[in-house]
C-alpha cells in the first residue's frame, strides 16, 4: 500500500505540489492525468525521492519517509523504498555500456546482492515476460524505442518492487511503437500489479486505470473511478482539459 | 663521417636504453598518480560541499597556470629551504603527477559532467548509492569520453618528462646531454633521442587506438 500526506513541492518560491494526499491499494492501477505544468511528473518523482519534497510523508509497503525532517539522515531508508518503487522514465534511461540482459540484473545484482545465475534467470525470464525473448545480449543502441521502454520495464520488474511508477512511458516513442509498450503495461495492470502512471494516453487510462487523478496547478481537482471520471466528469477544470483531448463528445 | 656518427648511436645504446627507462618510469608513475590525485579532484570539484570545489578550482587552477619546468624547480631546488629536500627522480615524479592531477581533473570533472542526468536518476531509481552509481553507470561512460583527452595527455607527459633532465634525472634526454658533452656529436644524438621518444609516443598511441576500440565496442554492431 502506499500511503502520501500533504505532499508540497516548490520550485524558486513556486508552488508546485500543494499538500497531495493520496492513498493507493495494493493491486490498484491509478493514472494521473492533467496539462503540462500541472505537477503530476513531479508528484511521480517525488514519490521516490528523485525529485526532493519540500514538506509531507510517503509510505510505501513497511518503508516511510518524513519530508518534514532532514532527508539526509534518512538515505539508506530512501534507497530502502526505492527498491519498493520501480520507476520507469519517459526517455528510458537505460544504460548504453550494458546488453538488455545486464540492464535488467544491474539492480538485483548490485543492490540485491542477488547471486548472479539467479538474476540471471530472473532477468531472461523478464526479458520473455515483456517480449523481447532473444534480445538479451542487445545493446540498447541497437532496439528501437518502444523495444528500449520495455527492456526499462524489465529492469524496474527485477527489483519487484511493491509499485511500478510511470512517467510518461509512450511521450518520447513514435506513434507506432505506442501500441506495444501500452499492450505490455497492460499485462502488469491484469496481474493486479500495483502501479501509478502519469500518461497523456487517455484511452488507455480509461480502460487500463481504476482510478483516475485529474492534477491542475499542484493539486488533485478531481479523481474517481476510470470510466466514471471519463464519462461525467464533475469539475469544470476536468471537463475543459478532457475537452482538449478526446473532442467535445466526451464531455457531453 | 656518417658510420662513425652511427657507431657513436650504438655505442651509447646502453645509456639511451637505461635513460629511456627512466623516461618510461616517470611516465607511467606520472600518469598512475595524476590518474589518481586527478580523479579525487575531479570528485572535490563535482561535490556539493563548496570548500572541496574551491580548494580543488585553486589546486587546478595554480598548476596550470605555472610552468611545470618552474614547478619542478620549487620543489627539487626550492623545497630544501624549508627542510625537505628529495632527490631528482622522487622530485620530478612528485613534480610530473601533481602537474598532471590539474590536467586530469578536469578532463575526468568534464566527461563525468557530461553524462546525462537521467542516468544518475535511473541508478538512484533501483536503489543505488551513489558511490555504486558512479562506479557502475557513471564512470564506464565518462571514461570513454575521457579517453582520447587522457591519451593525449599521457603523450604530452611522456615529452615533458624530458624537463626532469633540468634536475638532474638521468632520464634519456639527460643522457643524451652527458654524451654530447663528451662527444660533441650534437646532431646524430638529439635525432637518435628524438626518434626513441618518437617510438614510445607512438607505442602509447597504438595502445590509446585499442583501448577506444574497445571501450566503443558496444557501439557496433551484434
Amino acid at each position: 500500500m502506499i500511503v502520501v500526506k500533504g505532499l508540497s513541492k516548490q520550485f524558486k518560491g513556486q508552488t508546485v505540489l500543494n499538500g497531495i494526499d493520496l492513498t493507493v491499494q495494493p493491486g490498484e492501477v491509478v493514472a494521473i492525468i492533467g496539462p503540462s505544468g500541472s505537477g503530476k511528473t513531479t508528484f511521480l518523482r517525488c514519490l521516490n525521492l528523485l525529485e526532493t519534497p519540500d514538506a509531507g510523508q510517503i509510505q510505501i509497503g513497511a518503508i516511510s519517509i518524513d519530508a518534514n525532517r532532514p532527508l539526509g539522515g534518512q538515505q539508506s531508508a530512501i534507497r530502502r523504498l526505492r527498491q519498493q518503487a520501480g520507476f520507469v522514465f519517459q526517455n528510458f534511461n537505460l544504460f548504453p555500456h550494458r546488453t538488455a540482459l545486464e540492464n535488467v540484473i544491474e539492480g538485483p545484482v548490485i543492490v540485491k546482492k542477488t547471486p548472479r545465475d539467479q538474476a540471471i534467470a530472473l532477468g531472461r525470464k523478464l526479458m520473455a515476460k515483456v517480449g523481447l525473448a532473444g534480445k538479451e545480449d542487445a545493446y540498447p543502441r541497437r532496439l528501437s524505442g518502444g523495444q528500449q521502454q520495455r527492456v526499462a520495464i524489465a529492469r524496474a520488474l527485477a527489483m519487484e518492487p511493491e509499485v511500478i511508477l510511470f512517467d510518461e512511458p509512450t511521450s518520447a516513442l513514435d506513434p507506432e511503437l505506442v501500441g506495444e509498450v501500452l499492450a505490455t503495461i497492460r499485462g502488469l495492470a491484469e496481474e493486479k500489479r500495483t502501479m501509478i502512471i502519469v500518461t497523456h494516453e487517455m484511452s488507455f487510462a480509461r480502460d487500463v486505470a481504476n482510478r483516475v487523478i485529474f492534477f491542475d496547478k499542484g493539486v488533485i481537482v478531481e479523481q474517481g473511478e476510470a470510466k466514471a471520471l471519463f464519462a461525467a466528469p464533475k469539475e469544470e477544470r476536468t471537463r475543459q482539459f478532457l475537452r482538449k483531448f478526446l473532442g467535445t463528445a466526451a464531455s457531453e | 663521417m656518417i658510420p662513425e656518427s652511427l657507431q657513436l648511436v650504438v655505442d651509447s645504446t646502453p645509456f639511451l636504453l637505461k635513460g629511456a627507462g627512466y623516461t618510461v618510469l616517470l611516465s607511467v608513475g606520472g600518469m598512475f598518480f595524476g590518474l589518481v590525485l586527478g580523479f579525487a579532484l575531479a570528485l572535490m570539484r563535482l561535490s556539493k560541499i563548496l570548500p572541496l570545489d574551491w580548494l580543488a578550482r585553486i589546486y587546478v587552477s595554480f598548476f596550470r597556470g605555472t610552468p611545470l619546468l618552474v614547478q619542478l624547480f620549487v620543489i627539487y631546488f626550492g623545497m630544501p629551504q624549508i627542510g625537505i629536500e628529495l632527490d631528482p627522480i622522487p622530485a620530478s615524479l612528485i613534480g610530473l603527477s601533481l602537474n598532471m592531477a590539474a590536467y586530469i581533473c578536469e578532463i575526468l570533472r568534464a566527461a563525468i559532467s557530461s553524462i546525462d542526468r537521467g542516468q544518475w536518476e535511473a541508478a538512484a531509481s533501483i536503489g543505488m548509492t551513489r558511490t555504486q552509481a558512479m562506479r557502475r553507470a557513471i564512470l564506464p561512460q565518462a571514461l570513454r569520453t575521457a579517453l582520447p583527452p587522457l591519451g593525449n595527455s599521457f603523450i604530452s607527459l611522456v615529452k615533458d618528462t624530458a624537463l626532469a633532465a633540468t634536475i638532474q634525472v638521468p632520464e634519456l634526454f639527460r643522457q643524451a646531454q652527458l654524451i654530447t658533452a663528451r662527444t660533441f656529436e650534437v646532431f646524430t644524438m638529439y635525432l637518435a633521442v628524438a626518434v626513441i621518444y618518437w617510438i614510445l609516443c607512438s607505442i602509447l598511441a597504438h595502445f590509446q587506438n585499442r583501448m577506444e576500440a574497445r571501450v566503443n565496442q558496444h557501439d557496433q554492431e551484434h
